[in-house]
């Protein structure tokens, strides 16, 4: 019987992508995510069955084969969205880049940790792992799921020594206390494998998008951090020898 | 004595440049840090010339106007900013910012363009030119055909040279400062007793002409150097003079010509070689090789022409394109970037920013690593400078070209251009749909044939018709653009700028294309989603209704692209069949300066949904907000349209925030070399403008343009200050930068 092949649920692509991970890069963003981050800028991706595209990954290859003397210092990420919502298909599309020599990074929240999403990892030269809040509580109030899977995801990704990239979110009133941010610089500090922590300071870009939707906007009252704050941020993992930015 | 220290033989028995430039130049591989900034003489002139560009501000743009005088290289007195602070001097006039006059091009134009300002002509100039002087615009409009009449009155033909000189042309102006103008003369003397075969044929006799009235600008010109007390008979004994002579060769030219752009080449390269003479000799130091520079540059901000309102509609901002081509590769695999090509750069933080001149990056992937880091740099920092592909254009022009007012190529001294501006193809595609009637007015414009009744358009039956109207648009448009150069060369001919080139040039015939993406997106609707015509009560098709969908220019789908393709082609081929003038090369440009707002505006809805009257997209760039896979995307459709048929240029132009092309300054830096390297592969496009700010910046100096005097952007082919450009134009502008992605 010939197999299925595996499809990719893809909400969009960017083909100049210049902030998520080294150099410019294919950024593929997969549709679907079961976290509802109150301060999530692609509210479009929430609903894995509204995908734009449904791809192969062969096709997504092809698509960014024509583009590679772009990516000569950069290479592809796949974002989203949660990525590791379709473990399969991420593992293959990340295998056949490796054989062209692409170099691969995942932007993910890292929910899952089943045995797909630890072989897609094993093709995967750097992970963009958001850590979106050190504590539990506030973390479930945030994105309306546990920290604990994140956590263990982190813990594997050191113990197996992938190159990873931490992204902290600055939000005032919810991620920006500096008791927080210490916990937070703790908990990366102990961990193998983290070339550099990213602070990515709250913004309101994606509200529009909640109003086409028809969808509550909760953070509608709050205001972006100040440079102090940020810098402030930054300082934290700096005292702690993190390369930060 | 002014060629010790100089290698080389070959450039020493004949007039070659080129040969020079490679015997002696010192390639500079290493990166900016020996850059000096300004003197005070620099900063103060500098201030005196803010003073006076802020009083041209608030004189609605034009600071002055010499209304008696019919420029001529002669015919001003000696003009300073102030005498004893430059190092480089000259003027178009007596005196900075004030405007000349140039009345054989066209009465009336000038006529407009004094009493937009509130003047009138003066009695005597316009009873010599309208009783006993033809002016160019005679010429023309004393030959022209109905149909070309039509075809330039309904909008399918705009931006023709037939009011104002032609531009385009390149004065080698560094033969001036290597060989002094006795040389030059000389030479040129020889080259006429040499033309004097059995036969005098029409052409030959030109040539002679020619000749005859090269020589007399030459002799001119010595008279007017002469005027500053500056000798420019024999070379140049140091770089002093070296940039004084290259810069006195454009100064005369402006003051010859009116051009539409009076480019000044590549100068960097060769004048580098006398710094470093100056500097190995302890002649100069460092901060007086940037002062020398800066003034040189300071000097070509100030070049202004008396413009009418029609224009500057077309030509917005006051550009004079006063293009220098720096950097590059020589075809023997060494780069051509010098020290002075780094000086250049400088000048736009030593005198701040600014849109003139038109400085042109020669990308190759193999430049040095530290320049490419600068010159990312000063784009991201400034807006002000362009891109273009040497890897592209060295094969086809060498590596002695410079790019010629906006972004074709031309041989230096050995080439010219005869500029045709460019038609307008979606008003062609509605023609083609309507019988050759203007979608607007309702007149018929081209020859009459059957309009398309269906109610739903037919791909094979739209594009028959569409071929047919462009087969017929490419005869009545090479008609235009031969008769405006024949008369050009009749009653405005550049003596000067010719004189600095060799007897025997190549010449080149630049048509061109606007609105290529319309055009494209609305043959892939009309064969991919359903088109339903809209017809007003005459049975003009005056919009139309999309059903289903197509995937538009700028998403690198391969039907699409091969689409721009095509139609770059045919076109290209449709022109290419018919004789040009003097028997030119035809070449094309997908380009349109500022104009692609005028050509929204005379143009009715076209079938890829674009409602009547809204902007064309700038040069080839694919319309606005339909190119949803991101910028290298949108290159690789641009990069996919043939540069063999349209060796002018193909113009993409770009504007991204800061926070979209990386999170910290050195990665944007390189980030922005990644997009060059990837775009300027030996096959792939041609130009790229680069625009790096914020939007909220543009919609707050939209609103406090007095707080933003130096905020210069660029637009499809030059760079501007973004306050000179009308608010439609603007808002464009705004609505085309791309914000962080989602």
């Amino acid at each position: 019987m010939k197999k299925e092949p595996i499809t990719g649920k893809i909400h969009s692509f960017e083909s100049f992508g210049t902030v998520d991970g080294p150099g410019v890069r294919f950024v593929v963003f997969m549709q679907g995510c079961a976290f509802r981050c109150l301060y999530c800028h692609n509210p479009d991706t929430f609903d894995l069955n509204h995908a734009a595209y449904e791809l192969t990954p062969l096709e997504v290859l092809q698509k960014m084969q024509k583009f590679m003397p772009y990516y000569k210092h950069g290479g592809i990420t796949v974002s989203g969205g949660e990525p590791l919502l379709q473990p399969q298909f991420v593992k293959e599309l990340f295998r056949i880049c490796k054989a062209e020599g692409i170099h691969t990074a995942i932007d993910t929240a890292g929910c899952y940790l089943g045995d797909d999403v630890k072989e897609a990892l094993n093709h995967t030269d750097l992970v963009l792992l958001d850590v979106k809040c050190i504590d539990p509580t506030i973390h479930l109030a945030l994105t309306r799921k546990p920290l604990q899977p994140t956590l263990d995801f982190a813990n594997y990704l050191s113990e197996q020594r992938i190159p990873t990239w931490i992204r902290y979110v600055l939000v005032p009133g919810f991620t920006d206390s500096d008791d927080l941010i210490e916990r937070h610089a703790q908990f990366v500090s102990g961990l193998t494998n983290v070339t550099k922590v990213e602070i990515l300071p709250f913004h309101k870009m994606g509200s529009i998008k909640y109003e086409t939707l028809g969808l509550e906007y909760a953070l509608k009252e709050t205001i972006p951090p100040s440079e102090e704050r940020i810098e402030n941020a930054k300082n934290i993992y700096r005292n702690k020898g993190i390369e930060v930015n | 004595m002014y060629w010790n220290g100089f290698k080389g033989d070959l450039w020493k028995s004949e007039i070659n440049v080129r040969d020079f430039i490679q015997e002696n130049y010192s390639p500079y591989v290493e990166g900016a840090s020996f850059l000096a900034g300004p003197t005070s003489a620099t900063t103060t002139l500098s201030s005196q010339v803010s003073s006076l560009l802020e009083l041209e501000r608030e004189r609605n743009g034009v600071y002055d106007i010499d209304r008696k005088t019919i420029s001529t290289i002669t015919s001003h007195k000696p003009g300073y900013i102030n005498a004893d602070l430059e190092k480089i001097v000259g003027l178009q006039t007596d005196a900075p910012l004030k405007r000349a006059l140039f009345p054989k091009c066209s009465l009336p134009s000038l006529e407009d363009a004094l009493e937009h300002n509130g003047y009138s002509l003066d009695a005597d100039i316009k009873e010599i030119y309208s009783k006993y002087i033809k002016t160019h615009n005679d010429g023309v409009n004393a030959v022209y055909t109905p149909e070309i009449r039509r075809a330039c009155e309904s909008g399918l033909i705009t931006g023709l040279p037939e009011n104002y000189g032609r531009g385009r042309h390149i004065g080698d102006y560094r033969r001036i400062a290597l060989y002094g103008v006795d040389y030059l003369v000389s030479q040129k003397e020889t080259e006429f007793s040499l033309l004097e075969p059995g036969e005098m044929t029409p052409e030959i006799i030109q040539q002679r002409e020619e000749l005859a009235d090269q020589i007399k600008a030459l002799k001119e010109f010595r008279c007017m150097c002469a005027s500053y007390g500056i000798d420019v008979s024999k070379p140049a004994k140091n770089a002093q003079e070296a940039v004084q002579f290259v810069y006195f060769g454009i100064l005369a030219a402006a003051k010859q010509q009116d051009g539409v752009t009076t480019s000044l080449g590549r100068t960097s390269t060769f004048l580098d070689i006398y710094i470093e003479r100056d500097l190995k000799n302890n002649v100069i130091t460092e901060t007086e090789a940037q002062e020398l520079i800066d003034h040189f540059l300071m000097k070509l901000r100030l070049f202004r022409f008396l413009r009418s309102p029609e224009y500057n509609e077309l030509f917005s901002g006051d550009p004079t394109w006063i293009t220098e081509s720096l950097g590059g590769m020589g075809v023997d695999g060494r780069t051509l970037v010098t020290k002075t090509s780094f000086r250049y750069l400088h000048t736009l933080y030593n005198l701040g920013i600014g849109p003139e001149p038109n400085l042109t990056i020669l990308w190759s992937e193999r430049l040095p690593k530290a320049w490419k880091e600068y010159c990312t740099k000063v784009a991201i920092d400034t807006s002000s400078i362009q891109f273009e592909n040497d890897d592209l254009m060295r094969p086809e022009f060498g590596d002695d070209y410079a790019i010629s007012g906006c972004v074709g190529a031309l041989e230096l001294g050995k080439a010219t251009q005869y500029f045709g501006a460019r038609i307008n193809l979606p008003k062609a595609l509605l023609y083609a749909i309507n019988g050759g009637r203007d979608e607007k007015t309702g007149i018929q414009v081209t020859p009459r044939f059957e309009p398309i009744t269906s109610e739903y358009l037919d791909f094979d039956e739209v594009m028959e018709r569409f071929l047919e109207i462009q087969k017929w648009l490419a005869g009545v448009y090479v008609q235009a653009v031969n008769i405006i150069h024949y008369m050009h060369d009749k009653y405005a001919y550049e003596s000067f700028q010719m004189s600095l080139h060799d007897l025997n040039i190549k010449r080149y015939e630049t048509f061109g294309i606007a609105g290529l993406s319309i055009a494209v997106d609305s043959l892939m609707a009309i064969k991919n989603a359903k088109v339903k015509v809209i017809r007003n009560s005459a049975g003009i098709a005056v919009d139309f209704e999309i059903s289903g969908s197509y995937i538009p220019f700028g998403n690198s789908n391969e039907a699409t692209d091969r689409t721009a393709a095509d139609l770059t082609r045919t076109f290209y081929q449709f022109i290419s069949k018919h004789k040009m003038h003097r028997n030119a090369k035809p070449t094309m440009s997908i380009l349109t300066i500022t104009s692609n707002i005028v050509y929204g505006k005379m143009t009715g809805a076209t079938p890829c949904g674009r409602p009547s009257d809204a902007p064309f997209s700038p040069g080839a760039n694919p319309m606005n907000g339909r190119d949803i896979n991101g910028s290298v995307a949108s290159l690789t459709s641009v990069s996919e349209i043939p540069y063999g048929c349209a060796c002018d240029g193909i113009s993409y132009t770009f504007a991204i925030a800061p926070a979209a092309l990386g999170r910290e300054t050195d990665k944007r830096q390189t980030n922005l070399v990644s997009l060059l390297d990837g775009y300027f592969t030996p096959t792939g496009g041609q130009h790229l403008n680069v625009n790096v700010f914020d939007k909220s910046l543009l919609e707050d100096a939209m609103e406090h343009p007095e707080m933003y005097p130096h905020l210069t952007i660029r637009v499809s082919g030059y760079a501007v200050n973004f306050t000179k450009l009308t608010r439609e134009q603007q808002l464009d502008v705004i609505s085309r930068t791309v914000n962080e992605s989602i």
